[in-house]
């Protein structure tokens, strides 16, 4: 018993700096989705069953009334699809767990939990009281946080009169930031760029997501396939 | 406090989109095998799809919109997630009162 509480702490005292920096992006998140017309409560139906920060932004970016469930549900499973090899990683080293804790616990994977889960397992045997001792807190929070931006940002009003339309933007900005892989990720972002906004202007939305998506794998494909490669005309406007 | 069945209906298929990439590792540890290359485009998804998301608005939607963004990649080269957000929210503003 001794241990499964020591475990359980030592999740919490892991996880602690994610949920920190979780708080602004959950309040942020929160306000957004207000701004789209989503009501609080919507807002945390998404957060409690989705809990996927880069999806539930870019599900908020695409939204438009009445929801586009194709888009939405399309864009989720490819923001997502890292999350594939993520958990094929991970599950190998959940051999404490049994199967419903493996189906509960990977429910609320994301990218912090997943990297220090990993990290733990390198030392030490991952134990559920662990994995959940550091998912429970930080799901909370995510879930509390975005609730709240939602209730604070419906009081705000138009959020282009503070720029905030264009937070999703910058936010997105800093995210390919960290995934950035240096050449293969520029180019991958090069053709990406280029061919959403060109389909935006000559085809309209949804469509932009998918040519964007498809492009940049292709331009990611060609460029790590080749030392020199010249995949796209050079652009001096790419994000 | 609403909720618009076609919302809950959008939420719950992003929802088991979500589910699906992850509990995929239950059926697909230690059979996959991608090669590097096929690895390296498996990487490129997310910044693929993210930049895909905001093209429109970074790119198509005006100069402050475009300036903006550019500004906000040399932030992201050196601050965190939000100090990005604020440069990126900051100049779109600036760069809207100029126009």
């Amino acid at each position: 018993m001794s241990t499964l509480s020591e475990d359980a702490r030592r999740g919490l005292g892991d996880i602690w700096p994610a949920m920190l920096a979780a708080i602004p992006i959950g309040l942020l998140f929160g306000a957004l989705a207000a701004g789209k017309g989503l009501s609080p409560l919507e807002t945390m139906v998404m957060s409690v069953f989705v809990f996927a920060g880069g999806a539930q932004f870019a599900a908020v970016e695409l939204w438009t009334t009445p929801a586009p469930i194709g888009a939405l549900v399309f864009s989720t499973l490819l923001i997502n699809a890292r999350h594939i090899l993520m958990s094929a990683s991970l599950v190998p080293k959940l051999q404490g767990f049994s199967r419903w804790q493996k189906l509960l616990g990977l429910y609320y994977m994301a990218d912090e939990n997943w990297a220090l889960a990993e990290k733990r397992a390198r030392t030490h045997r991952l134990t559920p009281a662990y994995w959940f001792g550091m998912l429970s807190p930080f799901v909370a929070c995510w879930i509390a946080t975005s609730t709240l931006g939602a209730v604070v940002g419906a009081t705000l009003g138009d959020p282009r009169r503070f720029g905030a339309d264009f937070a999703f933007t910058a936010l997105f900005i800093a995210l390919v930031a960290a995934f950035w892989k240096g050449r293969v990720t520029f180019w991958t972002v090069a053709a990406a760029g280029i061919a959403s906004a060109l389909t935006y202007r000559f085809a309209g939305p949804p469509w932009h997501v998918l040519a964007g998506a498809l492009c940049g794998l292709a331009a990611a494909w060609i460029a790590a396939g080749d030392a020199t490669p010249e995949p796209s005309k050079p652009e001096p406007a790419q994000p | 406090m609403t909720l618009d069945p076609q919302t809950l209906l959008a939420i719950l298929g992003m929802a088991i989109a979500t589910y699906a990439t992850r509990i995929a590792g239950l059926a697909l540890a230690g059979r996959l095998d991608l090669s590097p290359r096929a690895q390296a485009a498996f990487d490129a998804i997310p910044p693929a799809v993210l930049v895909a998301v905001i093209a429109p608005s970074a790119l198509a939607t005006g100069w402050p919109e475009t300036a903006a963004a550019l500004l906000a990649a040399l932030a992201a080269t050196r601050l965190p997630l939000l100090g990005v957000v604020a440069v990126g929210v900051a100049a779109v503003v600036g760069f809207r009162a100029l126009m």
